[in-house]
């Protein structure tokens, strides 16, 4: 048993099988990347993790209960973060505050009336928050209102946001997605200094195979809503089915 | 002080003093001048600023917090006043109870249509809210007429069932809604040279109400809970993936803001026992909108300014008449003089509308943010020109007061 199992998921969108019967299971404490050509269905499956869609069959169990039917904020609460595609972020609040508000969500839980207290008083929360912003070497933009972030901070607070929560699942949708090469380089020194430093479990959506065999341990390669193979990063590279999947994809 | 920084404690302090001061600082012309029409020292206008100012204040908290845009704010407004009018007529002519029970019935009131209305964001929710209000005024004029009264409206009579009190005074008069025994309508005048300064005992309760309004405001806006609901107008997806279950957030907000137009609306009965179904109409929902983004949504201080404006402006220009303008521009030759006439004609009086129609377009497209986006553009430029400007013009989301 992994730390998520899925078992049995199908997913249709009107006519078109997004998933069909996906078995996968994410051991705790690894790095598991999905692979797979465009369209193969993997931010559908994200989707069905955090509770964004709710699959047409199967079951998907985390730490050991199901998440399905349960709304976002509760799946978070259970401990699954998610980065997303394009970094989703409190674009008018400060930088500090972008990572306060999961600080407060992880102590108070999904709703809390504390509106005599005052956030700047609140002296652990702001000292967590500063902490993660040194992490993530954004400390000094703290005051900066976020939207005026480039792509690669936005993606790095988006991160920091995630992280501050301590999730036991963290995922990840093509995190490097349409970053220059020495912004990749950078996230993924990021990510690998995350995970050196805290147990953490990763799910990674990539389509950049250099970031992929640079992070993952394991790695699945979906392909039109199916799994095709899983295995370690060494036997990935060449597999015959993979290079099929990716017809043209050489890189692989 | 009060949990406040230093900052945010100099801001109530300087309201609380203009507020305090209001008699004196509105009346700077003497009375029997040219220029008295200008004033705005007499207590039914001072009272009409406070009251709209802790009405606007409420809605801001809604709508420049979360970026819900109620137009249905009225309803609550008015709920208010009958409470308080019906607290009156069967318990006392105190307004203790009667503010309490409008707060209470506007809070129960606000709940139930938020609710409902929170089901849908964006333009939905504006017309979910718009539509509730609009029932509500329509109910108020049929079949809750044994409630309000109808279109007559509901007010104070000979023989109401008081408990605490009587029924009439004894010359036989409607008795007159007090603070324990300190008359609403009491006002003590104060002859300076040509000048006459009122001191209405009306005025400052509503003052002083609308000061412990702003007070908590500010404490909202600094509270984990404020920013948690400025972080629903942001991004309500990154909300909820962090966590975060926005549906009792903006719920709260949603309440919250009901009991102040509440609020609001018991003070109006207080100050004039008589409640009717038109200040539950959309064009009263409206009005509070506009006084929050004339004054700058989303600020501490820009509704308060936002309601003074539009209650001082209504007042001057419904004021206005063809005599009066006559007299303004007659120094004028004739045929220029009626031309000016002709041309300022619509926008006074019962023109006033269109003249605020204007000033709200023209403000919502030069001015976004309203006159305290203004003020801070005058006192940048005056910066400017003694400094250079400050390399830490970073913008700062801490909402501006
Ligand atoms: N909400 C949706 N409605 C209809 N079709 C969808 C929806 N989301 C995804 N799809 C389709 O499902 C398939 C898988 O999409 P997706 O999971 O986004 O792929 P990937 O992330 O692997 O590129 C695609 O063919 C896509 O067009
Ligand atoms: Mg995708």
């Amino acid at each position: 048993m992994g730390l998520l199992d899925i078992k049995n998921v199908s997913k249709r969108f009107g006519g078109l099988k997004a998933l069909s019967d996906v078995n996968l299971s994410i051991a705790e404490g690894t790095v598991h990347a999905i692979i797979g050509p465009n369209g193969a269905g993997k931010s559908t499956l994200l989707n069905v993790l955090v509770g964004k869609l709710i699959p047409d069959t199967g079951s998907v169990m985390f730490d050991g209960q199901s998440v399905l039917g349960r709304a976002p904020h509760e799946i978070n609460q259970m401990g699954i973060s998610r980065v997303f595609q394009t970094p989703e972020i409190f674009g008018d609040l400060s930088v500090l505050e972008n990572v306060l508000i999961p600080c407060f969500a992880r102590r108070d839980g999904p709703f809390r009336m504390h509106a005599f207290e005052t956030v700047t008083n609140e002296t652990e929360m702001v000292e967590m928050a500063e902490q993660m912003l040194g992490d993530v070497h954004m400390l000094e933009k703290r005051k900066m209102q976020a939207s005026a972030l480039s792509r690669g901070d936005k993606r790095r607070l988006e991160m920091a946001m995630c992280l501050v929560q301590q999730p036991k699942l963290l995922l990840l949708d093509e995190p490097t997605a349409g970053m220059a090469r020495a912004d990749t380089n950078n996230t993924i020194d990021l990510l690998k200094e995350i995970k050196a430093t805290r147990p953490i479990t990763m799910a990674i959506i990539e389509h950049d195979m250099h970031v992929v065999f640079s992070l993952a341990e394991r790695i699945t390669v979906l392909a039109q809503g199916t799994p095709l193979v899983e295995d370690i990063p060494a036997k990935i590279k060449g597999h015959p089915k993979v290079m099929e999947a990716y017809l043209g994809t050489a890189e692989v | 002080m009060f949990g406040l920084t230093k900052k945010d404690t100099l801001l109530l302090i300087v309201v609380a003093i203009l507020t305090m001061a209001a008699p004196f600082l509105l009346n700077p012309f003497p009375s029997g001048s040219a220029m008295a029409q200008f004033n705005a020292g007499y207590p039914d206008l001072m009272q009409r600023f406070v009251i709209y100012g802790l009405f606007a204040i409420g809605f801001n908290l809604l709508f420049g917090l979360t970026g819900y845009l109620s137009f249905g704010h009225a309803a609550f407004l008015g709920v208010g006043s009958y409470s308080a009018v019906w607290m009156f007529k069967l318990l006392s002519m105190n307004v203790i109870p009667a503010i309490i029970l409008s707060v209470i019935v506007a809070a129960l009131f606000s709940l139930l249509i938020g609710f409902i209305s929170l089901r849908r964001s964006g333009i939905y929710f504006s017309i979910l809210t718009l539509a509730f209000a609009q029932m509500s005024f329509n109910l108020a004029y049929s079949v809750l007429t044994p409630i309000t009264n109808g279109e007559t409206g509901l007010q104070i009579t000979l023989d109401d069932p008081r408990i605490l009190g009587v029924s009439r005074t004894e010359s036989g008069g409607i008795p007159v809604t007090n603070l324990f025994g300190a008359e609403m309508r009491s006002t003590y005048e104060m002859h300076v040279g040509s000048w006459l300064f009122q001191f209405n005992t009306g005025y400052y309760l509503c003052a002083v109400l609308m000061l412990l309004g702003f007070y908590l405001s500010i404490r909202i806006f600094r509270s984990p809970f404020g920013m948690m609901l400025r972080a629903v107008k942001s991004n309500q997806n990154r909300l909820r993936y962090t966590g975060l279950n926005t549906k009792p957030y903006t719920l709260a907000a949603f309440v919250i803001s009901g009991m102040y137009a509440g609020l609001a609306g018991g003070l109006l009965a207080c100050m004039d026992p008589l409640a009717g179904a038109e200040r539950m109409q959309w064009t009263a929902s409206g009005e509070v909108v506009l006084m929050t983004i004339l004054g700058g949504a989303g600020t501490l201080l820009g509704p308060v300014l936002g309601a003074g404006f539009i209650k001082y402006f209504e007042n001057i220009f419904s004021k206005i008449n063809d005599t009066i303008l006559h007299q303004w521009f007659s120094a004028l030759p004739d045929g220029l003089e009626d031309a000016m006439v002709f041309l300022v004609h619509p926008f006074i009086g019962k023109g006033w509308s269109l003249t605020l129609g204007i000033t709200f377009m023209l403000v919502v497209i030069f001015l976004p943010g309203g006159l305290i986006e203004g003020g801070q553009r005058i006192g940048r430029l005056f910066r400017r020109r003694t400094a250079k400007p400050a390399p830490d013009s970073a913008p700062s989301s801490t909402p501006a007061e």
